[in-house]
């Protein structure tokens, strides 16, 4: 039997469902206010219902108009590498700073998705983060803390 | 009212707010012509600017951006034939053909007309109808609340569902679990944090709004890049034409502009109808309305099959905001964006609205008036230069979008656990869109969770935990009819007859 991928996302989300209304029925409310007709866990057990009968019904219904995506045609290797790089801004960002972490993260950016036009990437990175945080931090008074700008001197 | 609207006038004429009303305009012009950026996006990003300014100039500066970025979206859909915008797609239908013809300069100018009236007069039909709505909607009730925001929930999901209902209704409800993350608001009580600090305070609604929009959106582009039906077609501003009408062509515009002004001003007064809704039923009533001759001309470069949708997508962008500001309830998914930033200014949209604030009230329809001349003077002179922003390599714009999301929640609370969970909806949301399961549902249902707890909390201790407060009232009772009907309406659509 071939299940269609929105059908099997469905099933992803009505298990999903299940375990947020388990979840919901957890959440501890305080004694005075257990049999109160709305407490903090009513409406998230309406919603695990809800999510759990929209589920089921398009699981259970035949589907009218099924989505087809040709999976061969995707551009898994660039959008997975963005992805990657995305991960790695974000474990950079707090040790290296705002500036060089962006900085980095544009040019890898730039390169992932194939450009080459060097002076483009050069522009459109350093220069371009550090104009963007001089309006930021310099401007709109947003501290940006950044160790690498304050090891060099240039940040206070 | 006339003091109302001289305090908004006043607002709306500093200096700093003209300077917001330019910029946005321009910004969202210029990110509305880009293919796939709408002006949800264009807000979106917009956001984390606004945190800096107080609350009128905030809204005037995202009501800018908005108008911009319907106004801009027909830039693309002309030229290339690529609504950046859902709003523009029916101007694309006569508005390519004329480019073609070598008419292009002529197609912007009749979509920067059409654009401008449509907008002008809706925003008079506003001026007018805001304060009357307002006090009607005071006669509300908690009950009829919590039924208004159900049927703005359904009535979204069901125009954005593209023929499968429960594909957006799922989003409803993932947008709902997403807004129930954190403390609850009475009893402080967590809920779903798992014990983790950074889920305590809930998940931002830039987050959600950055990674479900302008994040995921550029991860589709790079996923499909290879996909030939979505390749993007490159862009030939050589032959744009004169911008002159004749006569003959004024007169069609007469004509077409006061009747789609009205549809599209009542359909955006809507929940969950919009602007794509309004350009789509304009273009098919403008079609009904012409003689036999005309009517042949439809999809062929119509004067009036352009003029019709792009008066009725501005005029609905205006009649959207009369849900937002008097009801607390946003008639599209880009209002919802904006109510989300609002409640974030620590403003309660709502009938009070423009007795509490009157300031923001009036400034933000004064600033509409205003908005509408920039565009103007934008959209005809500059039109030639700012689409040249078209020919942008994608190699460097989609990096630009992901430095811009990624910057923009970052800013708000300066720690990386916020980063991963933006990517980790990105993600999911990048798949589901691959599926076509929708994001405006989620993101108004992420808006609106909170309230729509407070009103059915508040419904249910009154009445005593009976579920009869849903018909109690007549109010109540067609509200709940018309949700009703949408729901049994749309399953029967989506699973019993062939779109």
């Amino acid at each position: 039997m071939k299940i269609s991928p929105s059908k099997l996302i469905s099933l992803l989300f009505f298990i999903f469902s299940g375990y947020y209304l388990y979840t919901a029925y957890q959440i501890q409310v305080f004694a005075f206010d257990e049999n109160a007709p709305f407490n903090a866990k009513t409406f998230p057990i309406y919603l695990g219902f809800a999510g759990l009968v929209f589920s089921a019904l398009y699981i259970i219904l035949p589907e009218a108009n099924p989505t087809n995506v040709d999976l061969k045609v995707l551009d898994y290797k660039k959008t997975i590498g963005l992805v990657i790089l995305m991960i790695l801004y974000g474990l950079t960002i707090l040790r290296a700073g705002y500036f060089l972490s962006t900085s980095i993260f544009l040019v890898a950016s730039y390169i992932i998705l194939g450009e080459r036009k060097w002076i483009w990437i050069f522009i459109l990175s350093f220069p371009f983060v550090a104009i963007f945080m001089y309006l930021l931090h310099g401007l709109l008074n947003i501290y940006l803390r950044d160790p690498f700008l304050k090891y060099i001197g240039i940040m206070g | 009212m006339i003091e109302g609207i001289l305090i908004g006038l006043q607002t709306a004429l500093s200096f700093k707010n003209l300077m917001m009303v330019m910029i946005g305009c321009f910004s969202g012009t210029i990110i509305g012509m880009l293919p796939g950026l709408g002006p949800m996006t264009a807000i979106a990003l917009m956001i984390p600017i606004t945190y800096g300014f107080d609350p009128s100039t905030g809204l005037i500066l995202m009501a800018g951006v908005y108008y911009g970025a319907v106004f801009g979206g027909s830039t693309s859909s002309i030229l290339i034939n690529a609504p950046g915008v859902p709003g523009t797609v029916a101007t694309s239908f006569d508005g390519y053909p004329m480019a073609q013809q070598g008419k292009a300069g002529k197609a912007l100018a009749i979509a920067a007309y059409s654009s401008f009236a449509g907008g002008t007069i809706s925003a008079i039909f506003l001026l007018i109808a805001a304060p009357s709505l307002s006090l009607v909607s005071l006669s509300f009730r908690s009950p009829d609340y919590f039924g208004l925001m159900i049927l703005g929930l359904t009535a979204v999901a069901a125009f954005s569902s593209k023929g499968n209902f429960l594909k957006a209704m799922m989003m409803v409800v993932l947008g709902l679990m997403l807004a129930s993350v954190g403390q609850d608001t009475l009893s402080d009580i967590p809920r779903f944090t798992f014990d983790n600090m950074n889920l305590s305070d809930g998940i931002s609604f830039v987050l959600v709004v950055m990674a479900t929009f302008a994040m995921s959106e550029a991860l589709t582009i790079i996923f499909k890049a290879n996909d030939p039906t979505k390749a993007a077609k490159q862009i030939s501003l050589s032959q744009l034409g004169s911008i002159k009408l004749d006569k003959d062509e004024t007169k069609k515009m007469v004509t077409t502009i006061p009747r789609s002004s009205v549809l599209g001003f009542i359909i955006g007064v809507l929940p969950g109808a919009g602007a794509t809704i309004a350009s789509f039923l304009a273009y098919g009533m403008e079609r009904n309305f012409v003689n036999d001759e005309e009517k042949q001309k439809f999809g062929k470069g119509s004067v009036n099959g352009i003029a019709a949708p792009e008066t009725a997508n501005n005029a609905a962008c205006s009649g959207s905001f009369v849900p937002l500001l008097t009801l607390g309830i946003p008639g599209s998914g880009t209002t919802a964006v904006m109510l989300g930033a609002l409640l974030g200014f620590g403003i309660q949209p709502g009938p009070r609205l423009y007795q509490t604030n009157p300031e923001i009230f009036w400034s933000v329809i004064m600033s509409m008036y205003i908005g509408m001349v920039v565009l103007l003077i934008l959209n005809l002179p500059l039109i030639p230069y700012i689409a040249r922003v078209l020919a942008t390599p994608r190699t460097f714009l989609i990096p630009l979008i992901l430095f811009f999301s990624l910057t923009g929640v970052y800013l708000m609370s300066f720690n990386n656990f916020d980063i991963y969970m933006m990517i980790g909806i990105a993600v999911v949301a990048t798949i589901l869109r691959l599926y076509d399961f929708p994001m405006p549902p989620l993101i108004l249902a992420f808006v609106l969770g909170g309230l729509m707890e407070e009103n059915l909390r508040r419904s249910l201790l009154i009445s005593d935990g009976s579920w009869s407060f849903m018909w109690d009232r007549p109010l109540t009772i067609v509200i709940m009819l018309t949700i009703i009907f949408i729901v049994g309406w749309q399953i029967y659509k989506s699973f019993f007859k062939k779109t």
